[in-house]
């Protein structure tokens, strides 16, 4: 069975204020604040991207388990904001860890959940015998368009997951998806800033298919809520995980440990990786964790996750990167976006 | 080996000159340097131009050909030499050895650049070259900033100041006041200099010598053909040529340049002189740092007292080693590839008595030091008014 | 201007600048950054032997640019220093993530991936290693 060998993530150090970014459009912070349940929103450095995020967050995840990237088989970068519209994330990636050449590489895009679709891919990599070790990352530096409800939580962020069958610290007893055609968020090629469909992106898109992944999971494996000591669900925002989490009678201890956006934002891809990493960095052996992500256009990826005895300390735990923060003007936060013509 | 003499010199004023294209400036100079050596041009044999960058500031390359044509000295030959910054000083070696060796007996050595055709930006991009392209600019580093770490490691090592840095500036100011060529003939005071905008912390604008046009040119000539013309000769008795690593990280130390150190052994060894004997000197002052360290480095003050010693005019006019009475790079102007020469001529005015309101007393012996980058050239000559 | 950097000649860098990979002389133990592939102390005695650097050193000196080299105008103030590697090899490369108030000569730094620069109009983008204060990140 495929489990996670080494997890690894990163945040950029940089955050904007809900209310230094209402300020601006002359909106009310804290209405916004208390609907969204996001406080600030991490911004990446000028140098910053998605490649350089995954690279650091795969170094993390290198460091954590210590195996040789020239074992490493298969490397999926998920993300919505790759650098490049033709060119991968994921050969950059490789070769900034050593893991090329002699591996399967590409580029995922499944608006938010194109990190845990990585990890099914390396899941079902490792389980045929096709590769040893897979590294799976979904990072984002997402962008809203100013003035946009979306510019108060698009947030910038990653997490990487080696796969593999020896030594796993958490093992992925079952993953299960739930996928659909619907409209609620997309950009079209050439496009700087998404579109959404505002309140359609919530009941027929994040909640229908949070429910279907999770409920699907729970058929297959026979778990109920109760067996889980841990739940992530993607977080747009801090409210929808909340509210999926009551729906369902999760107590809200479960569901706090790895929710990080009222802290730093929604990372899109890295949203769950995030989150999963958060619930690692503090979950004892024996564990079992449930995890959903979701990707508008739109789909769910559900996992079951029981961590092993292996499990030990991370010397770059979420945390950290949570509290490490500088905080931006507007100005400086449009410096940051390259939202400037030079 | 053939003793040397400077029997001819001259220069354009540096600084913007609009009007004038590179050209015209190697034209001005040319002449004027062949009309006081008060010889025939086809007594000249030979030509070496140093010009950093003609290619990148004005897209013009094979300069050699084209100093002899804009001089009118077509066909004899003619060779470009290229040390970045250091262009021009390893010029007027190249036509030394050349006559030393016994080759020509009669040579000019000339310097030229254009800088002002270009962008700020493109300027800053090919100085930038200077350096290494691949291990230092790729990273962002301007030519400035290079500077700057070695003056934040001078001031860590040494406990050098900002205020001593800027010393330097005031002082060059003050002799390029008193120099009708220089780029900027006006005296400037310490606060304007610390309170000048940041370029690369700890430097500031009037810590960096400006973008500057301008050639000049030197007449060198053997023992006995210049004894012949020239009542007054400056000779050349030692000199000194020494490289170290492209770039500034690989070096032993970021406060010592070990090729100014290596150069003016040579060149002193060859004068038989020590650094006391040097009545005045031109030194490369591209950033006021670099005046520390040349002081320093080629012996006139121990290493780490040379920000002191400026601050306490040491180096000064009516000192015993008057330093840059030119103006130096900072005020009479850095046009890159005419600096190494307009260093020459500048010491054998002195030396001649022909320097007027900014004339050293008793000038007997010059030493001039050009250096290329971030120190991985440098050239160092030492001239006399007795031949050796 | 375009950019001048040629895809070859940013791509002949890829392992030295993504990973830090050098060479160091057996003989006499001295470590290179960027490799040489002759030992300038050992000369013909010189064994020649491949390293990875650790990624993480001191800050030797440092400057903050005011003034940028072209491509770099969106960046300043930028930090730029030459870093002591722990191996003993000395480089050029930028400093990131850290509050200019806490500059200092011989602040310990580690390696982190980042953008340097990028071509114009679409151009490649370039990326390489700069530094973070150890101090500063993942205590």
């Amino acid at each position: 069975m495929a489990g996670i060998v080494g997890y690894g993530a990163y945040i950029p150090r940089y955050r904007i204020k809900v209310e230094e970014i209402a300020h601006v459009w002359g909106k009310d912070a804290r209405a916004i604040s208390g609907g969204l349940g996001v406080k600030e929103k991490s911004v990446p450095s000028l140098d910053e991207d998605t490649i350089t995020i995954s690279t650091q967050a795969a170094r993390n995840a290198l460091e954590y388990c210590g195996i040789d990237p020239q074992k490493i088989g298969a490397v999926y970068v998920g993300s919505e904001s790759h650098p490049y519209a033709v060119k991968p994330s994921a050969t950059v990636v490789a070769e900034a860890i050593g893991a090329t050449p002699e591996l399967m590489a590409a580029d995922y895009e499944f608006a938010c959940k194109a990190g845990t679709a990585a990890m099914q891919t390396c899941m079902a990599f490792v389980d045929s015998g096709m590769v040893d070790y897979g590294l799976a990352i979904g990072t984002d530096t997402s962008q809203g368009r100013p003035g946009d409800p979306l510019e108060y939580t698009t947030a910038a962020g990653g997490a990487a997951y080696i796969i593999g069958k020896k030594d796993t610290v958490a093992d992925i007893e079952a993953t299960y998806s739930f996928t659909t055609d619907t409209p609620d968020f997309w950009r079209r090629e050439g496009e700087p800033y998404p579109s959404h469909g505002a309140r359609f992106t919530g009941e027929p898109g994040y909640f229908r298919h949070v429910r279907g992944a999770t409920e699907g999971l729970l058929e297959k494996t026979g778990y109920k809520f109760d067996d889980f000591d841990y739940v992530v669900f993607h977080q747009p925002n801090g409210k929808f995980p909340m509210r999926m989490a009551k729906k369902f009678g999760i107590p809200k201890e479960k569901i706090e440990v790895g929710l990080l956006t009222p802290m730093i934002g929604n990372t899109y891809s890295g949203s769950t990786p995030l989150g999963l990493a958060a619930v690692l960095d503090v979950a004892r052996p024996g564990q079992l964790i449930l995890a959903t992500s979701f990707g508008s256009g739109a789909g769910g990826d559900s996992f079951a996750i029981k961590v092993t005895d292996k499990i030990h300390k991370n010397p770059r735990p979420v945390k950290d990167y949570v509290e490490r923060r500088s905080y931006l003007t507007y100005g400086e936060y449009i410096k940051h976006r390259k939202k400037i013509r030079m | 080996m053939e003793k040397v003499a400077i029997i001819g010199m001259g220069m354009t004023k540096f600084g913007e000159c609009w009007d004038k294209g590179l050209r015209d400036l190697i034209a001005e100079a040319g002449a004027k340097a062949v009309t006081s050596a008060g010889i025939d041009g086809k007594d000249i044999q030979a030509i070496y131009g140093g010009n950093m960058s003609a290619g990148r500031f004005i897209g013009q390359e094979h300069v050699g050909a084209l100093i002899a044509d804009a001089i009118g000295l077509s066909p004899i030959p003619s060779t470009r030499v290229e040390a970045a910054c250091a262009s021009g000083g390893l010029a007027l070696r190249e036509a030394y050895l050349s006559i030393a060796g016994g080759i020509y007996d009669v040579v000019v050595a000339g310097g030229v650049e254009k800088m002002t055709d270009v962008y700020t930006e493109q300027v800053s991009l090919t100085l930038g070259g200077a350096g290494d392209q691949e291990w230092e600019v790729f990273h962002g580093a301007t030519f400035p900033s290079l500077y700057a770490m070695m003056a934040r490691r001078h001031m860590h090592d040494y406990g050098t100041t900002e205020e001593q840095l800027a010393a330097v500036a005031v002082k060059n100011h003050s002799n390029g006041a008193k120099n009708p060529l220089a780029q900027f003939p006006f005296e400037i005071t310490l606060e304007q200099v610390m309170k000048s905008s940041k370029v690369a912390e700890p430097l500031k604008l009037l810590d960096c010598s400006p973008i500057t046009d301008g050639a000049a040119a030197v007449i060198l000539a053997k023992e006995s053909f210049a004894k012949k013309v020239c009542d007054n000769p400056v000779w050349i008795t030692g000199s000194g040529h020494a490289t170290d690593t492209l770039a500034l990280d690989d070096r032993r130390s970021m406060t010592t340049l070990d090729a100014t150190k290596l150069a003016t052994k040579v060149a002193m060894k060859q004068a038989g002189i020590t650094p006391k004997q040097v009545d005045l000197a031109e030194v490369h002052d591209c950033f006021t740092i670099a005046e520390i360290c040349a002081v320093e480095d080629i012996g006139f003050v121990k290493k780490g007292e040379g920000g002191k010693a400026e601050a306490d005019g040491m180096f000064d006019l009516n000192s015993d080693i008057p330093v840059n009475t030119s103006g130096g790079l900072k005020a009479c102007g850095h046009p890159v590839g005419a600096t190494g020469i307009k260093q020459a001529v500048e010491i054998s005015w002195q030396l001649r008595g022909e320097a007027d309101k900014r004339q050293v007393k008793d000038a007997n012996i010059g030493l001039a030091h050009n250096v290329g980058g971030s120190g991985a050239t440098a050239v160092v000559h030492v001239f006399s008014r007795e031949v050796r | 201007m375009p950019h001048r950097k040629s895809l070859a000649s940013v791509w002949r860098r890829i392992p030295q600048r993504y990973r830090m990979e050098s060479t160091m002389c057996e003989t006499c133990g001295t470590y290179f950054f960027p490799p040489r592939n002759f030992c300038p102390t050992c000369r013909r005695k010189s064994k020649i032997k491949h390293y990875a650097a650790k990624g993480t050193g001191k800050v030797y000196s440092y400057t903050v640019i005011h003034v940028p080299q072209e491509g770099f105008e969106l960046e300043i103030p930028y930090v730029l220093a030459v870093v002591e590697l722990d191996e003993g090899a000395k480089l050029t490369a930028q400093l990131c993530d850290v509050d200019l108030e806490d500059l200092k000569i011989g602040m310990p730094v580690e390696v982190t991936f980042r953008r340097i620069s990028e071509g114009k109009g679409g151009g490649i983008i370039h990326y390489a290693y700069k530094f973070t204060p150890i101090s500063g990140q993942n205590k």
